[in-house]
Order: C-alpha cells, then sequence, then structure tokens
C-alpha cells in the first residue's frame, strides 16, 4: 500500500490463508444450520423420535464439521 | 528451544497464538519422552482406573453416589452408543467403545482443568494412535465375519447400481473406507481440540495483553477475559461432544462392517 504523506511503500504481513479458511468455512456453517433444523423440526413433530434422531444429527454435524476443521488444519499446515 | 516465540524472534508486540504454542518443551533436558502431553496421558489413565475401580468395588443393589456416576456413564456407553448402533452382536465391542469413550472424555476435558490446562489431543499423534485402532478393529471384524473377498466384494461393489458406474464407485468407496474413516476421524478430533486451545489461548493471552497498556485498554481486558471464561464452558460442551462422535462413529462403522448386506 501506498503512504501518501511519506511516499514510502508500506508492507502487509501475514498469511492469506486464514481468509481463505473463514470463506472456507462458510458452506460448513450452512451445513450445520440445516441439519439441527431438520433435526430440531423433526423433534417438535414427533417427540417420541428424539433418541432416533439424536446420533443422526450428531453424526451428520460431525461429518459437515469435519470439512470446516480441515479448512483450519490446511489454513495452518501450508 | 524456549519458545516458538523467541526461536522466530518476534518483537515486542502481541504475539498472536499460533501452532507454535502446542510445542511444549520436555520437562527433563534432551528427554523428548518427558513431555506434558505425555505425562497428561498417564495421569488419564490412573485417573479413570482409580474412578472406576473405586465405583465398581462393593457395588450394592442400592447404589452409592460414586457407584451411580460410574454405572451411568457405562450404560450410557452400552445402550445408547452400544445397543443403539452396533445391534445384538453389541457386547463384544462395549469395552473397546467405552475404553475409548472415558479416555477421550478425560484427556479433553484436561483441556479446561486449571493448572493441566492442555488438552493432550491437541497434538496430533494421539488421535491418529486412536483412529488406527479404530481402523484395524473394524476391518479386522468384517473380515472376520464376512471372510476377506467377500468383504472387500461389498465394499468395491454396491448393488442395484448400473455396471459402468462402478468406474466411478468403487475407487471412491475403496478411498472412504481405507484413506478417508481413519483421516476423518483423526483430524476431526483434533482439530476441535487445536481449534478450541486456540481460541482460549487468543482471549486470556489478549486478556493479559490489553491489561499491560494504557488505561483505556486495561478497561477493556476484563471483556476479553469474560469472553475467555465462556469459551471455557464452550469449550466443555466440545470436548464432551467430541468424544462422543468419536466412540459414535467408531460403532457405526463396526455396525457397516458386522451389517450383511449394505
Amino acid at each position: 500500500m501506498k503512504d501518501k504523506e511519506e511516499g514510502k511503500v508500506r508492507n502487509m504481513e501475514g498469511t492469506l490463508n486464514l481468509v481463505g479458511f473463514g470463506l472456507a468455512a462458510i458452506g460448513p456453517g450452512i451445513a450445520t444450520g440445516l441439519i439441527f433444523a431438520a433435526y430440531i423440526n423433526g423433534v417438535a413433530r414427533q417427540p417420541e423420535a428424539r433418541s432416533v434422531l439424536q446420533p443422526i444429527a450428531f453424526l451428520g454435524f460431525a461429518l459437515a464439521e469435519a470439512l470446516a476443521l480441515f479448512g483450519l488444519v490446511l489454513a495452518f499446515v501450508l | 528451544m524456549l519458545s516458538y516465540a523467541a526461536e522466530v524472534g518476534k518483537d515486542e508486540g502481541f504475539n498472536p497464538p499460533d501452532a507454535g504454542d502446542f510445542n511444549l518443551p520436555p520437562f527433563i533436558e534432551g528427554n523428548e519422552f518427558a513431555t506434558k502431553p505425555i505425562l497428561l496421558v498417564f495421569l488419564s489413565v490412573i485417573l479413570i482406573s482409580i474412578f472406576f475401580i473405586l465405583a465398581s468395588r462393593k457395588a450394592a443393589l442400592v447404589p452409592s453416589k460414586l457407584q451411580f456416576a460410574g454405572e451411568s456413564v457405562y450404560s450410557f456407553v452400552r445402550n445408547d452408543l452400544g445397543r443403539e448402533v452396533i445391534g445384538h452382536e453389541f457386547m463384544r465391542f462395549v469395552p473397546y467403545l467405552f475404553t475409548l469413550f472415558t479416555f477421550i472424555l478425560v484427556n479433553n476435558v484436561f483441556g479446561i482443568v486449571p493448572m493441566l490446562q492442555f488438552p493432550t489431543m491437541s497434538r496430533i499423534s494421539f488421535p491418529y494412535v486412536l483412529a488406527a485402532f479404530t481402523f484395524f478393529i473394524f476391518h479386522y471384524v468384517g473380515i472376520r465375519k464376512q471372510g476377506f473377498l467377500k468383504y472387500m466384494k461389498e465394499i468395491m461393489f454396491l448393488p442395484g447400481i448400473p455396471k459402468p458406474a462402478y468406474i466411478l464407485i468403487t475407487p471412491l468407496e475403496l478411498a472412504t473406507y481405507f484413506l478417508v474413516r481413519p483421516l476423518t476421524l483423526s483430524l476431526r478430533l483434533f482439530a476441535n481440540m487445536f481449534a478450541g486451545h486456540l481460541l482460549l489461548l487468543v482471549f486470556i493471552l489478549g486478556g493479559e495483553h490489553l491489561l499491560q497498556g494504557v488505561i483505556g485498554l486495561k478497561l477493556i481486558s476484563p471483556f476479553a477475559f469474560a469472553i475467555g471464561i465462556a469459551l471455557t464452558f464452550f469449550e466443555f460442551m466440545v470436548q464432551c461432544l467430541q468424544a462422543y462422535i468419536f466412540t459414535l462413529l467408531t460403532a457405526l462403522y463396526i455396525a457397516g462392517a458386522l451389517a450383511d448386506e449394505h
């Protein structure tokens, strides 16, 4: 970036990986929201199905969340 | 190697915590096995053993508080993870599931126990080993139950798919069973603990750094600490959840290997 007053070039330091991670986390974020929305819907309509739905909901959550966490790991590794 | 910050030679300003903060130096100079995570693993095994020996000793029909606590953990793993997921052959796997659950749970919760405050599973080698156990167990169970060729056939050729589609499906299925499953299992646990610990470090260290600033910054620092404390409770939830999910996925993989038909 140009600093107009002094005419010097200033450097920005850091890594773009973390911006990429932020973008990569959008998808799993939406996915997690959808999964729990469906779970809440299911339990609200049929409360006795809770014990059946719970492992499925957490499994789906874990699978979606894993994608975000791979992004995090890669943000540090790369 | 004293610390990562000293090694890289960062300046006086706030150094945000990063992956280097997880490389704790060994207690004994030159002995790379005398590190905090290893110590925590031994501590967790001792704690779990003592707890369950005490809880199961003098077992009575009317349980004491300790016996009740131990039995509720056991029945949770046996009923909700074993019987619900695996089915009628579940009793064989309950010891493994139970060990896995308590071991991961205690090691995770070390992340928020005062004075210890380091989740063992944020060092990736530990989740790798646990995932390797699960990997070998569920393949072994599948091969024992169905025979090697039939088991491989069931993995590679899903029924009810047109023949040409196997060109695409078979490599994907193989990758799922032999690469993605163990990798995701270990990375999920690792990354959750890693990210959680990093999050706590950011707020606690940030709050501590703000305290050293001018008066305005000092006034802000309590908020950073408050968020740090709130996140500690959030972390507790995540830690329990991850122990549950690791055990649940292990049970699901075993159930999948045991099932005759997909």
